[in-house]
């Protein structure tokens, strides 16, 4: 398989804080890829970062072979990355399907002009626009709820609704920020599928997550970061039993106890 | 265009012939001349505002470079209005490039101060008179009337026609503005700059075209100003009227076109039809007007009102019929404190 | 232009200047720990002048002076509680708003209350000018300058040495982070402005002398005093008081440029500043742009 990202040597800080430390990775074409660690460890600021929403204080951020990390992130969106936010960013002013549609932006053209006249083209872009929205609330099982304002969505539904928002913009590479938190055992498990089925749609996925056992079901690959520093790569039966890792989550007791009775 | 536009659409030009049949008087036509100026400034403010989620305390800046704009080139320099009138809106979208393009880049209040700024900048060297050109605190006049396909605009019923006319296009175009992709990209950016940005929309740009439209409109509405008046003086293009714009978007909500030509006829009817109480409290009045909708109805007072209404009644109707307890569970939150 | 005319205008800089950095440390205090820019805060300086003239007619100056600060203070925070605080989780154009209000309406009361009239106010000491190296100072620029300094004094030793100064300070870098560190952020909004209410209203005090104060005048100060903060760097005290001096110099400078009308283009000058500064460097002389993308706004 082909390497569709690739980490390089990133680093940022801010100010005398160091989030991301020399961390470099590659994500592999249809994989679905999990970012775990504790709280701190960088994942949301290295998802901000390959998002364009930060500029990494140095190192390389290579999107199928083009390096992306200074690029806008608008302009990213448009080469086919995109994301969802962890603390839900839905837009509240607008209906479910409208987020959706303006997932659609990168991918429709009619600009300010054409739209103040309102040419008959732009009213079939803005048919197939709505209908490809819809298509995607479908997927994501809130087809009935495409006409509520995003806002008055149940939690869970509000992080599908992203979901379908983000891959509206037909990214090549979907970034998940804690697709499962907040949500039940039953809509986690749903969740999980719903990864699955947008890997099977040929689309490489990164996932930044806490919930072990969504990670471990549908991971590839995990990625474990701390302070910033990868400490274990590899399938998710490796990283489990990965000596730093157990550290990092369980404590340095239960580190040497393991290592002692072993 | 939505249904519900079309027809509000229709109304509106019904309304709008029908008006002149009862208030054929050249002073009630007047205040609804000034209503449809103040509009064309607040459509395009409101779309700033309420759309892209941006605050232009600068556009009675923008309205004074369209009147003196069309002034000096038609009475110093001889110029025909029309052409006039397009030479002072290039001009002014050019400024409001200049002020917008590195400020929209920054956060909100940025922007809210350079526009302060750049009307104040607009006021001072109006009335500095520089080269002789705007008559300094006096003004100047000799602005020739404008006329529309070789129809003179020599009395209040046609301006009332002309002005109105132009409301209606401007609203015809805007409505279908926002109900487009570029609309719902205006409105992604107040629902949240971030996720647009990740969405791929190029919040830079779009902000930047809202604002140059709306700095566009004020032009207009001040080369109409120039050649409706004949005369053109720097005290009405004060920071006052920078925020009574502001207010007049805000009570009829920012976030709907409607709500700003509704918003905008109520305050110039109200302001004309009480001119002793409104000289005295004018100020009080619009402070208070921004305080109580930001503070109670984000959605402006008309729309906002309805829905305390219907949710009072509601909550009467459910006390009288107590048998159904929790019936009501009405949510008054704030659409705006998510973003 | 000789030496002595140049002091000249030195000096009248200095003494607006003066002025522009109190309104300037004002903004800064509650940008600092809000966010906000608070569009009210030349409505500080014209109330604290409005007082001052009122409370002077019935008592000496000196007891004069405390009590219309006292009150342009009270009046500082019922605006807090009474407009920001009830919008305090509201989006960053609707607080701009409230501010504007807040600020019509602190404008249209004192229209009500003292008329539209402009009103005097005797000099602190005598109105003898001071002859200093051929030019001369009026003794209320004097007291312009000491009183900024004490401001900047009591500001520095209060943010240095005192719990909630420190806590003020810690809340400026990171809200949610002082907040969870059980410091109440809410007393501090208030504090904040009861603290640049009490700033502006001793620049207008001083200020209406060599002025004059009537309703209107706060907006142009609140104006210039935030090109002031913005040319130092917004929320920055030692970038406040070098913006608003440095203001001030070039308006009197300006003023006097040999052109035609250059000094009816006075009030333009400040604001040309700040557009600049906003176009080409909006973190301003001292700022750090990479501290203002970690701000709210």
């Amino acid at each position: 398989m082909s390497t569709i990202l690739q980490a390089i040597s990133l680093r940022k800080n801010f100010g005398g804080v160091v989030a991301l430390d020399d961390l470099s990775f590659e994500v592999r074409a249809g994989e679905i890829k999990s970012i775990i660690g504790p709280n701190g460890a960088g994942k949301t600021t290295l998802f901000n970062i390959i998002s364009g929403i930060y500029r990494p204080s140095s190192g390389r951020v290579r999107f199928e072979g083009k390096d992306v990390a200074l690029l806008p992130p608008h302009v990213i969106a448009r080469k086919g990355i995109s994301r969802t936010f962890q603390n839900l960013q839905l837009f509240a002013n607008m209906t479910v399907l409208e987020n959706v549609m303006v997932g659609r932006h990168p991918r429709t053209r009619v600009g300010f002009w054409r739209s103040i006249v309102r040419f008959p083209g732009v009213r079939r872009e803005e048919r197939l626009t709505a209908r490809a929205a819809k298509e995607l609330l479908d997927l994501v099982g809130l087809a009935d709820n495409a006409h509520r304002a995003a806002a008055t969505l149940p939690f869970g539904k509000q992080r599908l609704a992203e979901i379908a928002r983000a891959l509206a913009t037909e990214p090549k590479l979907l970034l998940l920020d804690e697709p499962a938190s907040g949500l039940n055992v039953r809509e986690t498990e749903q969740a999980g599928r719903l990864i699955q089925k947008i890997r099977d749609m040929g689309k490489t996925v990164l996932v930044v997550e806490h919930d072990m056992s969504l990670v471990m079901g549908i991971s590839e690959e995990v990625l474990v970061l701390d302070h910033g520093r990868r400490i274990a790569e590899g399938p998710p039966r490796e990283v489990q039993k990965h000596p730093e890792v157990l550290r990092v989550y369980l404590g340095e007791d239960f580190h040497n106890a393991a290592s002692a009775e072993s | 265009m939505s249904k519900k536009n079309l027809i509000g659409l229709i109304v509106l030009i019904a309304f709008l012939l029908v008006i002149p049949r009862f208030f054929g008087n050249p002073y009630y036509l007047g205040v609804l001349v000034w209503s449809g100026l103040y509009s064309l400034i607040c459509m395009g403010l409101s779309l700033f505002m309420g759309y892209c989620g941006q605050i232009s305390l600068g556009q009675a800046g923008f309205y004074a470079l369209g009147a003196y704009g069309s002034g000096i080139l038609t009475a110093r320099f001889g110029f025909e209005p029309w052409p006039a009138l397009a030479v002072a809106l290039v001009a002014c979208v050019i400024l409001a490039l200049g002020v917008g393009l590195p400020t929209l880049r920054l956060k909100g209040h940025y922007l809210a101060m350079a526009t302060l700024g750049f009307g104040v900048i607009i006021y001072v060297v109006a009335d500095a008179d520089p080269f002789g050109l705007t008559g300094g605190p006096s003004g100047f006049s000799g602005i020739p009337k404008l006329s529309v396909f070789g129809l003179a605009l020599n009395d209040e019923l046609r301006w009332y026609y002309f002005v109105w006319a132009t409301v209606l296009i401007f609203l015809f175009f805007l409505l279908n503005l926002v109900n487009s992709r570029v609309g719902r990209a205006l409105r992604s950016i107040h629902g949240g700059e971030t996720a647009a940005k990740a969405m791929g929309v190029n919040v830079a740009k779009y902000k930047t075209q809202a604002f140059l439209l709306s700095a566009a409109m004020a032009s207009v509405a001040g080369s109409f100003y120039a050649h409706y008046v004949g005369f053109v003086n720097p005290e009405p293009f004060n920071l006052e009227l920078s925020i009574h714009l502001v207010t007049m978007v805000v009570i009829g909500g920012v976030t709907n076109l409607w709500g700003a030509i509704a918003g905008t006829v109520l305050l110039t009817v109200l302001t004309e039809g009480f001119r002793t109480f409104f000289k005295e409290y004018r100020l009080l009045f619009d402070g208070l007007i921004l305080v109580v909708i930001m503070l109670l109805f984000a959605e402006g007072l008309f729309l906002g009102a309805a829905k305390k209404v219907a949710a009072l009644v509601a909550r009467a109707s459910c006390l009288r019929s107590r048998r159904r307890p929790g019936a009501s569970t009405h949510s008054t939150g704030n659409p705006e404190a998510a973003s | 232009m000789d030496p002595s005319t140049i002091l000249q205008y030195t000096f009248a800089g200095i003494k607006i200047g003066g002025i522009y950095a109190m309104v300037a440390l004002g903004f800064n205090i509650i940008y600092n720990t809000t966010g906000i820019i608070n569009f009210a805060q030349g409505e500080f300086v014209m109330l604290g002048g409005m007082f001052m003239v009122t409370f002077s007619r019935i008592m000496p100056l000196g007891a004069a002076f405390p009590i219309a600060v006292l009150a342009v203070v009270i009046v500082g925070c019922f605006l807090e509680r009474a407009t920001i605080w009830p919008a305090r989780n509201g989006s960053v154009i609707s607080l701009i708003m409230i501010t504007i209000g807040g600020s019509l309406l602190l404008k249209g009361l004192a229209m009500k209350v003292w008329g539209k009239s402009s009103f005097p106010l005797r000099h602190f000491s005598s109105e003898e000018p001071i002859k200093i190296l051929e030019a001369t100072i009026q003794p209320q620029t004097l007291w312009i300058i000491s009183v900024l300094l004490l401001v900047v004094i009591v500001l520095a030793l209060f943010f240095k040495f005192t719990l909630t100064g420190k806590a003020m300070r810690a809340c400026a870098a990171n809200r949610p982070a002082a907040s969870l560190c059980g410091i109440s952020v809410d007393r501090l909004v208030l504090l904040s402005f009861a603290l640049s209410a009490g700033i502006g209203a001793v620049a207008g005090i001083v200020i209406t002398p060599v002025t004059l104060v009537n309703y209107t005048c706060g907006s142009m100060y609140a104006l210039k005093g935030f090109a002031a903060a913005v040319l130092g760097g917004l929320g920055i005290s030692t970038g406040a008081v070098v913006g608003g001096l440095t203001i001030g110099l070039m308006e009197c400078y300006g003023a006097a440029l040999p052109f035609q009308g250059a000094s009816s283009y006075k009030d333009g000058i400040a604001l040309l500043v700040l557009l600049i500064f906003l176009c080409a460097k909006p973190s301003g002389i001292f700022g750090r742009a990479a501290i203002s993308e970690l701000k709210r706004f």
